[in-house]
């Protein structure tokens, strides 16, 4: 299974994918938890439009990136506002190089995961004393130092399951994956997480248990590898945090 | 850890302390749950008691699987088809959602159907496996008159395994008012095809639609068959090691980089909204969208094959078939073939019915299609026609899945990223020995 260039393309694939999607939905989120933490006005409404994409399918968001926002053609969302600017149509997802196609999927992802680790991290935020924070003021500490010093250090449970979370969701991308890449019965031979690749293998018309089964416990190795990795890095499970 | 010491953490775990009687509660909470899930398993077959235990005719009852039709009323009509049987009892089973895979996956177990349908007939693995029974002695001196390609994709070392119920087709559709406007004429060759769509590229419109991979998937078949050559040759063999086919495969590039092609339109080449909301003027699409074309074009369109390379090469359609197969593992084999031979074989106004009544399908026996009111006129007509004299089936029996998937991811990389065609057909065939060589042993 390993000498087999797809797959291991797939795992490299997935490996960009966590590399970039983990720290880049961390920091929007807790960028967005500060925020809402801040804002003294309508904070509950800010609160329930940044977390309602969650409540939505990511079937369902998949399908209107792809159909209506991202679409080639003149009309899509994206095309519009280029539109506004004189630039021509650009095919999203049709090419392959430049890869457009990675916006497409990225932002649908963070546009549906941002809001829920958004609530944890504002959650984490409001446990942390008041107290604290006017001792800072006392002496003298402000901005970034607060929450250099104070803020994040009291996250550090909340960042530590966010972080396992993230991951854990980067290594089942399948759902937007297939559902904005897949055309009538292909999928290109890019952008293919190990997930993808082995529904094809095993599941679809190929129906190769063979390899779909060595494949699942290599990926499982791979996940149960870094998820330990990751525990000791955190010190996942200490008391006192 | 042993199963005390894991029993007490769950419980400590719980917060509550588990006493063996409220464990045997649990337990058989647990065993009601699951009787009750045994009631919702309905996977569409009789008990065995009163399946075709008995044997006899009027005893027997045969399950008969369709993947999900798009057209209202298919159903109703197969069932009524179902309930006209006398000899055996006939459960249609109606399948919505990946019918191919779940389908052969249920050949393997007890709960599969005595009669299915499957696209361009059972996959070769399915006839090596044992899994689908020989139905060759049911067409008999009607064989002449199958439309011979289809017939041939389903038939294997002489033995066919499946009866075509009806032939669907693709085809070039073209807007004529477009065409005339720009002063153009049909194109008969590929590169005719290319001036024709530069000439048509005009804003937002594009010149041709081949699907939002720009044909990656769709059209590697027609682009060999239009070189003269094919996925496999007449004994077998790896069919299209040849320049020509990475000169026909390049031209797909060639479109490409013309920016003619039509990419990204909300729904792909298989539904006809790019041609009617004038997004593009020429379309490979199906035989199946003539009605929705007709209410949204009028007569605003005309249609042909897809061109040959040059003169030493072919026009073509691709056509394909849903076949009638029966499982082996069927409890009357018998009674299944009998009931395939009445439907799809005797009962031929019921054939014409299928192909006509719904959607646009051409009638799989050659004589029923003099007879089918939809395909006699017009656009229809033609299309009818070109599927009987340059129809191709669209992949040989031995081109298998992982073929298929080696030819597309070839395909993406030559048309999308502009990889030298000769060096991915190289390693296409490497894949094909491969799986030839299995399949064949």
């Amino acid at each position: 299974m390993l000498s087999d260039p797809a797959f291991r393309n797939s795992l490299v694939t997935f490996l960009a994918f966590a590399v970039f999607i983990v720290p880049t939905t961390f920091v929007i989120s807790l960028g967005a938890a500060l925020l809402v933490a801040r804002t003294r006005v309508m904070q509950s409404f800010f609160r329930s439009v940044f977390f309602l994409p969650t409540a939505c399918s990511y079937v369902v968001a998949a399908l209107v990136w792809k159909m209506s926002i991202f679409s080639g053609i003149r009309s899509g969302l994206a095309n519009a506002v280029l539109g506004w600017f004189g630039a021509d149509s650009i095919p999203w997802l049709s090419l392959a190089d430049p890869p457009w196609y990675w916006l497409v999927i990225v932002t649908a992802r963070l546009w549906l995961q941002v809001g829920f680790y958004m609530i944890l991290f504002l959650a984490g935020i409001q446990r942390i004393s008041p107290t604290l924070y006017e001792a800072a003021a006392i002496d003298g500490a402000e901005g970034w130092k607060v929450f250099r010093h104070i803020t994040l250090p009291q996250l550090r449970a909340t960042s530590t399951a966010v972080l396992l979370l993230l991951l854990i969701n980067a290594f089942q991308a399948f759902d937007e994956f297939y559902n904005i890449l897949s055309t009538f019965g292909t999928y290109p031979p890019y952008a293919r997480p190990p997930l993808v690749y082995l529904y094809y293998t095993a599941l679809g018309s190929g129906q190769d248990f063979g390899h779909g089964s060595a494949g699942a416990v290599i990926l499982t190795l791979i996940i149960a590898i870094v998820a330990v990795v990751q525990g000791r890095i955190l010190r996942l499970g200490d008391r006192g945090d | 850890m042993s199963d005390k010491q894991i029993g007490r953490e769950i419980g400590q775990a719980l917060g509550a302390h588990l006493t063996r009687r409220s464990l045997f509660a649990l337990g058989g909470a647990a065993a009601v749950t699951g009787a009750l899930a045994a009631c919702g398993s309905n996977t569409g077959r009789e008990p065995a008691a009163t399946g075709g235990a008995t044997g006899g005719a009027s005893g027997t009852t045969l399950n008969q699987w369709y993947h999900q039709y798009g057209e209202a009323g298919t159903q109703q009509a197969v069932e009524k088809y179902a309930a006209a049987y006398k000899d055996a009892t006939v459960k249609v089973s109606w399948k919505p959602g990946d019918y191919d895979q779940s389908t052969a996956a249920s050949l393997l177990t007890d709960a599969g159907p005595d009669v299915f349908e499957y696209g361009n007939g059972p996959t070769i693995d399915m006839i090596k496996g044992g899994q689908v029974v020989d139905l060759t002695d049911l067409i008999g001196d009607t064989k002449s008159d199958f439309n011979p390609s289809i017939l041939e994709r389903m038939t294997y070392d002489g033995k066919t395994y499946a009866i075509p119920q009806v032939v669907d087709m693709q085809l070039l559709v073209y807007r004529k008012s477009m065409l005339d406007k720009a002063g153009i004429t049909p194109p008969q060759t590929i590169d005719e095809l290319i001036d024709a769509a530069k000439k048509l590229t005009q804003g937002n419109v594009k010149g041709l639609f081949l699907g939002n991979d720009g044909g990656a998937g769709l059209m590697g078949g027609p682009m060999l068959w239009s070189a003269g050559l094919d996925y496999l040759t007449k004994d077998n063999q790896f069919g299209f090691d040849d320049p020509r086919a990475a000169t026909a495969l390049g031209k797909l590039r060639e479109m490409w980089d013309a920016k003619v092609l039509l990419l990204g339109a909300p729904k792909d080449w298989f539904d006809p909204s790019a041609l009617t909301a004038g997004l593009t003027a020429m379309q490979f699409t199906g035989l199946w969208t003539f009605p929705d074309l007709k209410k949204g074009l009028g007569d605003d369109f005309g249609v042909m094959a897809w061109p040959a390379l040059d003169g030493q090469g072919k026009a073509s359609v691709p056509v394909g078939a849903y076949g009638s197969c029966v499982s082996a593992k069927s409890k009357d084999v018998e009674a299944a073939k009998k009931f395939v031979k009445w439907l799809w074989i005797d009962q031929t106004a019921y054939q014409l019915d299928f192909a006509t009544a719904y959607g646009f399908h051409i009638p799989s026996r050659t004589s029923l299609i003099g007879q089918a009111s939809t395909l006699t006129s017009g656009q229809a007509a033609d299309a009818a026609k070109l599927a009987t004299d340059v129809g191709h089936a669209q992949s040989p029996i031995l081109w298998t899945p992982k073929c298929n998937t080696a030819f597309g991811d070839a395909m993406n990389r030559i048309v999308k990223e502009g990889a030298d065609p000769a060096g991915e057909i190289a390693k296409v065939k490497t894949v094909a020995d491969a799986e030839l060589k299995r399949v064949l042993a």
